[in-house]
């Protein structure tokens, strides 16, 4: 076996890596048997989803995308279309069409129906807004999202408007989750060594000298765009499916600064550093939003006050920045070494 | 009629224009597209009363008389937009484009919830200069009179602006880093200085935006800057990243629009303008992705 042989078949470990760390979370959450822990792991795999799907994105390519959560938002109203029963359904949304209005869809194909259409719809955008050079397209996104935002705050026969849909089923445990997280990381782990990631990469690390080697930036973009949005749209549908009630205002900023601040936190640079970025910055939310309902210490009740735990995760990215800008990975992927994967057999220059 | 229309267009379009001055400003010497400029205007609303998380707003500083007032919040937000240069943007001085602009939007979420915790999330009334909001009757069309006097301010502060840049020597530094940054510190323009400059400007601008968007909508809430900044954040991109006149040329052309558009669609069709307009900018930028007004520092020198 030679060297290069044995470094690809050790980066086939890091998606293996990542999916039993999440399976031991899982199984460590299960192993307390507490509902809100239990509703915690749940919604921290469905944001693996969505960062992962982000990251497919962004971290190939480099190029900051505001617009996700828009994705995460066609996504849940998607398949609330599709599941809702159709008696709540004239009440609710009295302006779908018709065979909407009658659908009742099992949910698995409801999930895959809103991360095709988040997809199309990324398809659509990104042919336009990938043109434009990096920041300036991230700057388009940004406009994406809050157009996304209006539109669906006020096309209320279709979307309920500002009022929530309510009485989707609530069919997302954590290992529904932890399925879903699974499946993007293995895609997101094939489409990183396929020959489009790679060359995105390239485009990431030296736009000119990678147009000069014949790369087609846009194309590359346009791909990765397309497949990120499809986890992104799976993503707000589990979301939806996990609380029961989706609002266009829970797909809007807040989320896209979470999103933001998981990957940033763990490193845009590597899929482990998404994957990382998500638990600590999920376990960090939890522990900060448990401090804001109050806790007991002896005899003094202490808590903190609403809307500290945003400014402290928002300080906590600034000073990754500041001093680890690279992330707590630092782009480095969780992976088993060379040596071991070859097995005894040596490896040959 | 036709004559409101155009003042409207020219008031709404002006306050656009400062809001894209400030993000341009500050682009053109050091490429960061500040995500916390709405949460700069936001902060200067707020100034204005008494921190509290009461219903009522009580004025503080917004109960001193306009002589007082107007330098005094212009100070506030370039004080605020100085220290958050100091405090996280000089440190990362060497990181890319995309860490910066990721630094700021996690410095405006911090800037937000903190007004939040003090002030509460409520959206508060306040009342400023009302006796401004009267109809003045001007060339046979009834104009109020806040909407003359936020026209003037807006020339006011452009021609100001235009002089400093062109007359004074830190306006020349500045123009001089935002064509090529390197170069003029090799020629001598003291890099800290100019930075710390452009922010200055960049948040008395944010206090001018917040002075009139409080003068007309007369209340406070902490989201207030987000839809400016967007549109201002479109503006310098139409206008061509880091271009000032391209800033204002486009703040005031998305202003026009946005008020065209408000008189021609259709009642139904209202509550969307802002996603026609949106989608109508995407459209101007694929017909000219480098912006109306491209710099020529713009494209990346091999």
């Amino acid at each position: 076996m030679t060297e290069h042989q044995a470094r690809k078949l050790a980066s086939l470990t890091t998606p293996l890596l990542l999916i039993a760390l999440l399976t031991a979370f899982v199984l460590l959450i299960d192993a307390f048997g507490d509902r809100s822990l239990g509703r915690m792991a749940a919604e921290t795999l469905i944001r693996v989803t969505l960062v992962v799907g982000f990251w497919i994105f962004a971290g190939n390519s480099g190029v900051i995308s505001f617009g996700h959560a828009a994705f995460a938002c066609v996504g849940a109203y998607v398949s609330a279309w599709m599941t809702l029963k159709p008696a709540m359904k004239s009440l609710l949304l009295p302006g779908l069409p018709d065979w909407v209005a009658q659908a009742e869809w099992h949910v698995l194909p409801a999930a895959v129906v809103a991360g095709v259409m988040a997809a199309l719809l990324a398809l659509a955008t990104g042919a336009a807004i990938l043109r434009l050079s990096g920041i300036a397209a991230s700057i388009a996104t940004f406009a994406f999202l809050a157009m996304v935002n209006t539109i669906w705050a006020n096309w209320t026969p279709v979307t309920g408007g500002t009022s929530s849909v309510v009485g989707l089923a609530r069919y997302v445990t954590p290992w529904v989750g932890l399925g879903w997280a699974s499946v993007a990381i293995v895609v997101a782990a094939i489409y990183g060594a396929s020959a489009s990631g790679l060359a995105l990469r390239a485009t990431r690390e030296d736009e000119v000298a990678a147009s000069a080697s014949g790369i087609d930036r846009y194309r590359h973009r346009l791909a990765a765009f397309t497949v990120s949005a499809f986890f992104c749209g799976v993503g707000g549908a589990l979301m939806g499916h996990l609380i029961g009630v989706i609002n266009p205002d829970g797909f809007y900023l807040s989320l896209t600064f979470l999103m933001l601040a998981m990957l940033v936190v763990g490193g845009i640079g590597s899929l482990s550093g998404a994957v990382v970025g998500v638990l600590v910055v999920s376990i960090a939310v939890e522990g900060l939003v448990r401090l804001e309902k109050g806790v007991t210490l002896g005899a003094t009740q202490f808590a903190l006050p609403a809307g500290s735990q945003e400014i402290l995760i928002g300080l906590a990215m600034i000073f990754v920045l500041i001093f680890r800008s690279a992330g707590l990975l630092a782009g480095r992927d969780l992976i088993l070494p060379a040596a071991w994967v070859a097995g005894r057999a040596k490896t040959t220059k | 009629m036709t004559l409101q229309l155009v003042f409207d267009a020219l008031s709404l379009g002006g306050i656009y224009a400062i809001a894209a001055l400030g993000i341009a400003l500050i682009f053109g010497v050091m490429k960061l597209v500040n995500f916390a400029h709405g949460q700069f205007i936001a902060f200067a609303v707020f100034a204005l009363i008494v921190p509290s998380t009461d219903a009522v707003a009580v004025m503080g500083l917004g109960a001193a008389p306009a002589l007082v007032l107007v330098p005094a919040l212009l100070a506030v937000g370039a004080g605020l937009a100085v220290a958050s240069e100091y405090l996280v943007f000089r440190p990362l001085r060497n990181v890319s484009p995309v860490a910066l602009m990721v630094a700021s939007f996690a410095l405006g979420v911090v800037i937000q919830n903190a007004l939040l915790v003090i002030y509460g999330g409520r959206p508060k009334a306040i009342s400023l200069w009302p006796e401004l909001g009267k109809p003045v009757r001007l060339l046979g069309a009834e104009v109020p009179m806040l909407q003359i006097m936020v026209i003037c301010a807006v020339l006011l502060v452009l021609a100001l602006l235009a002089i400093m840049l062109k007359r004074s020597r830190v306006g020349l530094e500045m123009r001089a880093a935002a064509e090529d940054f390197g170069m003029a510190r090799l020629l001598g323009v003291r890099a800290n200085a100019v930075i710390a400059g452009a922010f200055a400007l960049s948040g008395a601008l944010a206090a001018t935006v917040a002075l009139v968007l409080v003068a007309q909508t007369g209340v406070a809430d902490v989201r207030m800057g987000g839809q400016i900044m967007l549109i201002a954040f479109i503006a310098t991109v139409v206008g061509g990243m880091g271009s000032l006149p391209g800033a204002v040329a486009a703040g005031f052309a998305i202003g026009a629009v946005s008020v065209a558009l408000q008189a021609v669609l259709p009642i139904e069709a209202r509550p969307f303008r802002d996603a026609f307009l949106y989608g109508l900018v995407i459209l101007v930028l694929l017909l000219r992705p480098q912006g109306l007004f491209a710099s020529a520092s713009a494209k990346p020198r091999v």
